[in-house]
């Protein structure tokens, strides 16, 4: 017990000793939380769009006002010439051109159906596909309120857990389970490399100290590092960002405990393989990308070919990232916690075992 | 140090051994290997696969509450919607705890007297619960069911009447709409980001954590040619790898290339300047692996990632971080990937863009001059 306490210590002091390495524990997990929670968001707004109007009518007009009126709009370039269309496409002065035909008002005083031709930069084919949907919803309206006849009520939608969709409520939560992944992994890596490369790695190895020893004074650091990240982001997406915490702190912090350990374990893992810093950190950096790409963070994992969908099963963020989101926004149950817990306890099991018999084969 | 003195005016011969001599280097290293060639396919096939935006089949559960033929009929076009992946189940109480773990992400409710309001010609309205946690899929979702409902509602009328307004819309460039078609070229920023900047500053900081970078310094060299031999091993490294993921992309991922090869590589070059100044001017500052590659990670890596419009609307962001954007190279380079590959060479929309990069070079090559000659200075 002894030992143990002094290899803690020692690991501590090892982590806070350099006062760059210090603020580098920290400031990149606080830059990351600002940078990702305001630029990571898939809405599509302030969208500059150009209006080719051939028909120059009373409805035509009314058309152009009801896209200016949407706050989803930023400006709207009058556009003279099909060319100046193509050229303000091309050199992505706007995201869409729409092109109002010189029968369209005629058209519509007749009663007969009317087109709207959009054009749309298909460069961009995610936020043009959102734009196209944006345009469609207020052609639709604007026809629904010129017919006579009205279509019977339709569809009501109810969003739960998080009523205005409101895009910062999903990237806060998430963003716990991402940034504490690419911290924990980092510092276990790092610190067990650059032992090995200044040569005390071998010393701590022919000290009393058992391998078990090793390990679990390795874990302290890391460990430390992603409690205090997690608590961080926590405070801070209630006060600052106003996400909701509408479940049980204790599943919080029991998720986050042994998501941190399975972390550890892939760090280790990583680090067992590595004898310089530089390997170490390309060797987090290799696995961190995955880990984040296949967690559905990025993009849903009903999305990705099937076979992927299987490797997705090996991250450990995946399960974390329902896990938190769930605590934070949905109230997440005791038994739906155990749900996702279970798999990260044998993950851990599987990467730390893994690495603690890796240390022992080098050793040999 | 006067520029006058022998020996430190540009040398061929000497740069040309000093360029051998980085070459031997950069061969030797592994993780050379490992970034420079496996690294990019790797990361094209993980984004090309992963990341897609189009979405597919979204899992809902759909509760009937009405037994009528209509309520039926309605029920059976849900099910064999493309859109959806549809459960049935006996009420929504039922399916909470799935909504909460996420295996399934809405509830679709054809309500009680929904067979008899279609007959007087109001039925009511059907309910759609969605998972709000992940906003993208509740919008959609949302959206689809309605689509769905309204036309099987206006077939069940009587023959499909247009709509007053309807909309037909081209998507130029990629008119099937297409993801992959915008990641590569995102992808291929990332690599050369990680070529030019991550790679430079480590292994660089590396030498001056050894001291090997004060022991050439000690040798008649000039800056100019010490610089030069540094970068240019990278530079070709990178453009070798951008080669490298154009290829896997045309042939993997039947990404259509419109431009000319001569534009590619005239706008990657552009981008490697800034990219490997800021990664000399990174290791010159530091003087340290496990900083420089933090700080390579923060300030080059992520904002390709993230602030470069690959992933994320731009326009879309608030202001102070579209004020950021302007700083990140990246930013310039994704818009002029993506019209070489997606649109051709429309020299009004790249030149700009590349001389904004060469501006953005000159920038961080001045200053990792100034922090090397202080350093040296001292």
């Amino acid at each position: 017990m002894n030992r143990l306490r002094a290899m803690i210590v020692k690991e501590i002091w090892a982590a806070l000793r350099d006062p760059k390495a210090r603020v580098i524990l920290i400031a990149p997990a606080l830059m990351q939380l600002f940078i990702f929670s305001y630029a990571t968001t898939l809405d599509v707004t302030n969208v500059d769009i150009g209006v080719l109007d051939r028909s120059g009518g009373i409805h035509a007009r009314e058309l152009v006002a009801r896209i200016d009126g949407s706050p989803t709009f930023r400006t709207i370039k009058r556009l003279e010439s099909p060319q100046a269309l193509r050229t303000a496409i091309d050199d992505q002065e706007v995201m869409a051109a729409i092109v109002i035909d010189p029968d369209f008002d005629r058209r519509i005083d007749t009663h007969q159906p009317a087109t709207l031709g959009v054009v749309l930069d298909g460069r961009k084919s995610n936020a043009a596909q959102i734009v196209s949907g944006y345009i469609g919803r207020i052609a639709g309206e604007m026809g629904a309120d010129l017919s006579a006849r009205s279509m019977p009520a339709g569809t009501v939608v109810t969003h739960w857990y998080n009523p205005s969709l409101d895009f910062i409520w999903f990237t806060l939560p998430s963003l716990i389970a991402l940034i504490t992944m690419i911290g924990a992994v980092a510092v276990t890596s790092q610190s067990v490399a650059r032992e090995r490369e200044l040569g005390t790695f071998d010393q701590l190895m022919v000290s009393p100290l058992r391998i078990h020893e090793i390990v679990i004074g390795k874990m302290v650091p890391p460990f430390l590092v992603s409690l205090f990240n997690g608590t961080m982001f926590l405070i801070l997406a209630q006060i600052m960002f106003g996400v909701p915490f509408s479940g049980s702190l204790i599943l919080f912090y029991l998720g986050l405990t042994v998501y941190t350990l399975t972390l550890i374990g892939v760090g280790l893992f990583v680090s067992s393989l590595c004898s310089t810093q530089q390997q170490a950190f390309l060797g987090s950096f290799v696995i961190s990308t995955p880990l984040i790409m296949l967690s559905g963070y990025a993009s849903p994992i009903e999305n990705m070919p099937g076979w992927m969908q299987i490797i997705t099963y090996a991250d450990p963020v995946r399960y974390f990232l329902v896990i938190v989101q769930g605590v934070f926004l949905k109230g997440m149950s005791a038994g739906a916690v155990f749900g996702q817990l279970w798999p990260l306890v044998i993950i851990a099991v599987i990467t730390l075992g893994g690495s603690a018999w890796l240390f022992r084969a080098r050793m040999e | 140090m006067s520029e006058a003195a022998p020996g430190r005016r540009f040398d061929m011969r000497r740069f040309r051994a000093l360029v051998m001599k980085e070459f031997i280097q950069v061969a030797r290293d592994p993780s050379t290997f490992l970034i420079a060639f496996l690294l990019p396919p790797f990361l094209l096939f993980l984004l090309g696969y992963s990341v897609s935006l189009d979405a597919s089949r979204v899992r809902v559960a759909l509760v009937v509450e009405d037994s009528s033929a209509q309520a039926m009929s309605l029920a059976t076009t849900f099910a064999r919607s493309a859109y959806f992946d549809v459960t049935p189940a006996r009420s929504v109480a039922a399916v909470r705890d799935v909504l909460v773990s996420g295996k399934e992400r809405g509830i679709i409710v054809i309500p009680q007297g929904f067979g008899e309001g279609m007959k007087r010609g109001n039925p009511p309205p059907i309910q759609v619960i969605t998972d709000g946690s992940q906003p993208n899929t509740a919008n959609f979702l949302g959206a689809y069911a309605d689509g769905v409902r309204s036309g099987w509602m206006a077939e069940e009328m009587g023959g499909a009447s247009e709509p007053p307004i309807s909309v037909s819309n081209r998507f130029w460039f990629n008119p099937a709409l297409r993801s992959r078609y915008f990641l590569v070229p995102g992808s291929i920023a990332i690599v050369m980001t990680m070529i030019g900047t991550l790679l430079t500053a480590l292994v660089i900081a590396r030498e001056w954590e050894r001291g090997t970078m004060e022991a050439i310094m000690a040798t008649p060299i000039s800056m100019v040619e010490f610089v030069g031999s540094k970068v240019l091993p990278y530079f070709l490294l990178g453009l070798s790898s951008m080669a490298i993921c154009t290829i896997l992309a045309l042939i993997f991922f039947h990404v259509p290339f419109r431009g000319s090869v001569l534009a590619l590589l005239a706008i990657s070059a552009a981008f490697l300047m800034p990219a490997l100044g800021m990664g000399l001017f990174i290791s010159a500052a530091t003087k340290n692996q496990f900083v420089a590659s933090q700080i390579a990670l923060l300030s080059a890596f992520l904002p390709t990632f993230l602030l470069s419009g690959f992933l994320y609307e731009i326009a879309s962001m608030p202001w102070p971080i579209q004020a950021i954007t302007y700083i990140v190279p990246a930013r310039y380079l994704i818009p002029s990937l993506q019209t070489v590959f997606l649109a051709g060479d429309l020299w009004g929309l790249i030149l700009p863009n590349i001389a904004i990069m060469l501006g953005f070079g000159v920038g961080f090559f001045y200053l990792a001059f100034r922090v090397t000659k202080r350093t040296l200075d001292q």
